[in-house]
């Protein structure tokens, strides 16, 4: 240290403070919430732990009961299901994220500060996707063990994974809005547990909706996470396709997902923006 | 834009929904000293705190800090101050280097500038050896200096601490008061508010006294005292044998004297220094050996207590709680 960046009492002299810009800034908190997983791994449960123990539960216990329209049966047709599950979970890691740091005043000590409003959103919600990226991955590697295989094109392939991360990407949104809008971690795990649970029942997920009551199979069809996961699930060469009597989106999975997902954020973010600012700067 | 005020509040107003937290705030701190702003709970004192650190939008008013506008300049705002909220905002789960360097990236300081700032701050703040721990482990105490040192890594001209010594033991508040004390020193302009009157007494240049969102006294420590007028001249004579005749004497300048035996004092209500003067100069002349004579200002407790008709700390939670021993 030499005198000159020293004040009087021998302390640091003014530094110069430099915008570094949204991506930067973002990703220094993005940084910070990935040092959370390092020092906490039993974070990732919900990605890792949590989805393979509803492989092996379906898989096993109620797989000899279900039966699928899989080329190699209900375990390699599950996994489409589990897949869309993780991600629209997403929004539950998002919500949870963001209610913690706005609880324990993180979110105003860094809009205290002289950085871009939105890094605290950009950074909750990469470090959000990365997480539910991993439980894609892990998802993935426990398919290949139980029999999943990629039966269509590369490229398919591809675009199956694309898909799930935005709708990944929309359900970053929905997280933000029931985060700010919660004013407790608690009261993010109520609601999330009570909404998310039955939306990612009530699809074709778990169980094929041709065996259900008309009434439920009509909801259960036109429930956005049944489009995304019979995508991915034909993406995959997974499924030979749906009957003929099932439900328009299910139809048209593909597009029908890049719709939902559009339309989620579309209506949601400018809400999720909106419960944000008022839930902070008031 | 210059300024010899560092932070000027000007009729600040926030209502919340039907309830007004905060009524017309005025005041300016010149650069370099202290202000504390004094109230109970709930008296808008945070609030006050938020709206010119940009963290709340005024309902009406605006305020200026190191001569930017709050509303029009914000983001200048922010790069002339640091905050250090109510409750040690760090970050539990990263080590106090951590924290400093996640708050010194945010402000795009260099990684080799936040390492020698980290290692300065860490030793100012007895954290050099905690540095590399993660702070769940800390005390209460050490989770404070660690957010004062967090707020502090862009040396910011003007610092903002709002209640900075709640809920700490009476050692970490006094040491606390002195880190504060030499910031002050090396030309920082200091607001903080507290519940604590010894708080403000202790570190402030001038007090605003904050009660149900309006400012109902403003002055110096010593001003505030002499306002409630309720000095006393204390009077200590050597020999009891004496005290009669000092009573008597004092009659003649006085017209209320209390008189203690057992401990020889006389005393009369005063109104200051002037009071205090002419009775000294009258036991001067007279034969009477006296031990000490002295003016007993009101504490700021008093004033509070005159000010508004009700304690400061009514219905504060000051729970002074031994943290020191979390670990």
């Amino acid at each position: 240290m030499s005198a000159t960046t020293e004040t009087t009492s021998g302390h640091l002299a003014r530094p110069e403070i430099r915008d570094i810009g949204l991506l930067r800034q973002s990703l220094v908190i993005v940084r910070r919430n990935l040092i959370h997983i390092k020092r906490m791994p039993e974070m990732l449960m919900d990605v890792t732990i949590q989805p393979v123990m509803f492989v092996m539960l379906f898989a096993y216990v109620f797989g000899g009961s279900i039966a699928a329209n899989a080329p190699s049966g209900y375990r390699e047709w599950l996994l489409g299901g589990i897949m869309g599950q993780t991600i629209a979970f997403a929004s539950f890691i998002v919500a949870v994220g963001l209610t913690a740091d706005i609880d324990k005043g993180i979110v105003d000590r860094m809009r205290s500060l002289p950085i871009n409003p939105a890094a605290v959103l950009v950074g909750r919600s990469i470090s959000s996707l990365l997480h539910s990226s991993i439980g894609i991955v892990v998802m993935s590697v426990t398919g290949l063990f139980i029999g999943w295989r990629i039966r269509g094109s590369v490229l398919d392939a591809l675009l199956a994974y694309l898909l799930l991360l935005l709708w990944g990407f929309a359900m970053i949104w929905v997280g933000i809005w029931v985060g700010s809008k919660m004013r407790s971690v608690e009261a993010v795990n109520g609601v999330m547990f009570t909404t998310m649970f039955p939306i990612t029942f009530l699809a074709n997920t778990f169980a094929p909706t041709e065996n259900m009551p008309n009434w439920l199979r009509t909801i259960a069809e036109w429930n956005p996470i049944s489009s995304l996961v019979q995508a991915v699930r034909e993406l995959w060469g997974n499924t030979p396709g749906v009957p003929s009597d099932a439900a328009l989106p299910l139809q048209h999975p593909v597009l029908t997902t890049f719709i939902w997902t559009i339309g989620i954020t579309l209506v949601v973010a400018p809400l999720a923006i909106r419960t944000f600012r008022k839930r902070t700067q008031d | 834009m210059t300024s010899v005020h560092a932070i000027e509040a000007d009729n600040l107003v926030k209502h919340f929904g039907d309830t007004v937290a905060v009524d017309g705030v005025s005041f300016a701190v010149p650069q370099g000293t202290v202000l504390g702003m004094l109230g109970p709970n709930g008296a808008g004192k945070t609030t006050t705190v938020r709206m010119m650190t940009t963290l709340t939008t005024p309902t009406s008013g605006t305020a200026r800090v190191a001569g930017h506008d709050v509303l029009r300049e914000p983001a200048a705002v922010r790069r002339s101050m640091g905050l250090t909220g109510q409750a040690a905002t760090v970050d539990e789960l990263l080590t106090g280097r951590e924290n400093l360097r996640l708050i010194g990236g945010l402000y795009g300081l260099s990684r080799s500038y936040i390492k020698r700032a980290s290692d300065d701050l860490l030793e100012r703040f007895s954290l050099t050896d905690a540095g590399s721990r993660i702070v769940k482990t800390y005390s209460g105490g050490m989770r404070r200096r660690l957010d004062l040192a967090v707020s502090l890594i862009a040396t910011p001209p003007v610092l903002f601490l709002d209640e900075p010594t709640t809920g700490l033991d009476p050692r970490s508040r006094v040491e606390l008061w002195e880190v504060l004390r030499e910031l002050v020193r090396d030309g920082t302009t200091l607001l903080l508010t507290t519940q604590y009157l010894e708080e403000a007494d202790q570190l402030a240049d001038r007090i605003v006294v904050i009660d149900k969102g309006t400012v109902i006294a403003e002055g110096t420590p010593l001003e505030l005292k002499d306002q409630s007028g309720r000095a006393a001249v204390v009077v200590t004579v050597s020999h009891v044998a004496d005290l009669p005749a000092a009573e008597k004497l004092l009659r003649t300048q006085v017209d209320e004297v209390h008189v203690d035996e057992s401990s020889r004092q006389l005393m009369a209500a005063a109104n200051g220094l002037a009071d205090m003067t002419r009775i000294a100069g009258v036991f001067a002349d007279s034969a009477i050996e006296l031990d000490d004579l002295g003016l007993k200002r009101p504490s700021l407790d008093d004033v509070f207590l005159h000010l508004t008709g009700h304690r400061a700390e009514d219905g504060a939670a000051d729970t002074a709680d031994d943290e020191e021993m979390a670990q």
